[in-house]
């Protein structure tokens, strides 16, 4: 009986340091070609269309109301304090530091992250994928090198539209609304935030397309690979689920990881 | 010294789990012939055909190319067999977000620096050759079974390969494109050369196409040799096989 408890410990185990083996793997060779001969420029555009112009109406929308949010909730703390003065530095350290890069690769991961696992899932299940291997095309530089590329472009800019469009939004609530003087907000705004605030909130950017993209592609890459033994159509709905709770996950582990050498 | 096999296989054993599927396979293909592999299905004529192109690797034995161990051979070597080796899935596995155009002339586009005129008339000649031209723009999904199989032919046919693996090219035909497939493979197999594996079921219409023939049954090789030995041949489960009865029942 405990030799079964241990066994399947050990079972869970050993599939995991093989899974982490496998996705590390999957991102070095994923990466490596990045560097590698023929450009694959038509691809990389068609995946900063799909990544990032296709985005762009979510990334405003959510991140509009962020900003709302922001400042309605910043100006019924500071007012408490009288200190509602602050709320421009309140809303775009918030901003820039936290919410605008882990939103926006959350948001990226629900729009994109979740197509790319099902997209590369589906290729898998239908031999597309095997298919690529024997014309001798290798799959990984076919199917992630060019998304990779698209997403360390796309997901700085969406975050720096996201910031932008967040601290339009918390002007919206906070001054037009709650009648905070204009003036004060936006000099707040521009006095408070450093470069080393926007550079790190692009730096944290950067690592959630490396983190969204090989999670997303990796999944449906290896939807065949399951523990639960799932093929067809029930392997890719298990990858693109997998897919985006593990991205959000990580994304919110780096982004406390990060932060905490930062400051 | 005899000149060894184009490609051998030689105790080959696959296991999947606890499910041994190859059991020993001996079979050996001779370069510039059309050899056809029949056998029940869920045989594993398929996995057998996946360790020519290097999808799926053996437990045990040796697959051999011209008398090396694939698996031994030089990364170059290796390389260069793979090149020139096409293979054509039973289900096709046409790229869906891809059109006719862009499916045909993908491997050629990876794998080359082939110019865009030059692509545009190799593409378009395999188009004309295979009865699907004016088809550039359309995707697979708005293809037709039959129309689905030509386009994976084409796609198979457009590096000049050496070596076409066949995967029951003519399953979910009806007997008129069946026969049009077997026709067009016979035809380009003379006109061009190449080496054919085909994995199928169509007896006895396949005789018509096979220069050889091995029934793979139960794990191994049962019968190797020409269609007429094979329709002669007084092995009780090849007899069975021909006569469609199963022959797990006359123990």
């Amino acid at each position: 009986m405990i030799t079964c408890y241990i066994e399947a410990i050990g079972s869970i185990f050993t599939q995991f340091i093989a899974s982490v083996g496998r996705l590390f793997l999957f991102f070095a060779s994923g990466v490596g070609q990045v560097f590698t001969l023929s450009f694959q420029t038509n691809k990389i555009l068609d995946h900063i269309w799909f990544i990032g112009a296709k985005s762009i109406f979510v990334i405003l929308l959510t991140g509009l109301f962020t900003g709302m949010v922001l400042g309605l909730q910043g100006y019924y703390t500071l007012v408490t304090f009288g200190s509602e003065a602050a709320l421009g530095t309140a809303v775009s350290l918030t901003l820039i530091r936290e919410l605008g890069p882990v939103l926006t690769a959350i948001m990226i991961t629900a729009r994109a992250g979740s197509a790319m696992a099902a997209e590369i899932g589906v290729m898998r299940m239908s031999e597309q994928i095997d298919a690529l291997v024997t014309m001798q095309i290798d799959p990984v530089r076919f199917v992630f090198t060019p998304r990779i590329l698209a997403a360390v472009l796309s997901f700085p800019l969406l975050t720096a539209l996201f910031d932008m469009v967040g601290i339009f939004g918390g002007y919206l609530s906070g001054s037009l609304l709650l009648g905070i003087n204009e003036a004060v907000y936006m000099d707040r705004v521009i006095h408070s935030v450093k470069m080393a605030d926007i550079w790190g909130g692009f730096f944290k950017s950067i690592v959630f397309a490396f983190v969204v993209t090989t999670i997303c592609c990796y999944r449906g890459y290896y939807s065949h690979v399951n523990r639960q033994g799932k093929f067809g159509a029930k392997g890719v709905s298990l990858a693109t689920t997998n897919a985006v709770v593990q991205s959000c996950v990580i994304v919110l582990i780096c982004d406390y990881v990060i932060t905490s050498f930062l400051v | 010294m005899t000149t060894p096999p184009f490609i051998e296989f030689k105790d080959l054993k696959k296991k999947f789990g606890d499910l041994e599927v190859l059991k020993g396979v001996n079979l050996s293909i001779t370069r510039g012939q059309v050899t056809v592999v029949i056998g029940k299905s869920g045989t594993g004529k398929s996995v057998l055909l996946k360790h020519i192109v290097g999808l799926i690797h053996q437990d045990s034995g040796r697959l051999l190319i011209q008398g090396e161990p694939l698996d031994r051979l030089s990364q170059e070597k290796a390389r260069q067999f793979k090149k020139k080796t096409s293979y054509m899935f039973q289900d096709n596995a046409l790229f869906d977000f891809l059109t006719v155009y862009e499916n045909i002339a993908l491997p050629l586009v990876e794998t080359s620096k082939i110019a865009d005129a030059a692509l545009q008339l190799k593409v378009h000649a395999r188009m004309k050759q295979l009865g699907i031209e004016d088809i550039d723009n359309k995707y697979p999904s708005e293809l037709s079974g039959g129309m689905r199989k030509r386009v994976a032919l084409a796609r198979a046919l457009v590096t000049d390969p050496e070596v076409i693996l066949f995967d029951e090219p003519t399953t979910g035909l009806d007997p008129i494109r069946k026969k049009n497939v077997h026709t067009m493979i016979k035809e380009h197999q003379k006109k061009f050369g190449f080496t054919a594996v085909i994995v199928s079921h169509d007896i006895p219409q396949i005789f018509d196409l096979a220069q050889h023939i091995a029934l793979l049954d139960a794990g191994i090789i049962l019968f190797e040799g020409s269609g007429e030995e094979l329709l002669h041949s007084e092995i009780p489960e090849v007899q069975a096989f021909i006569q469609g009865k199963d022959s797990t029942k006359h123990g």
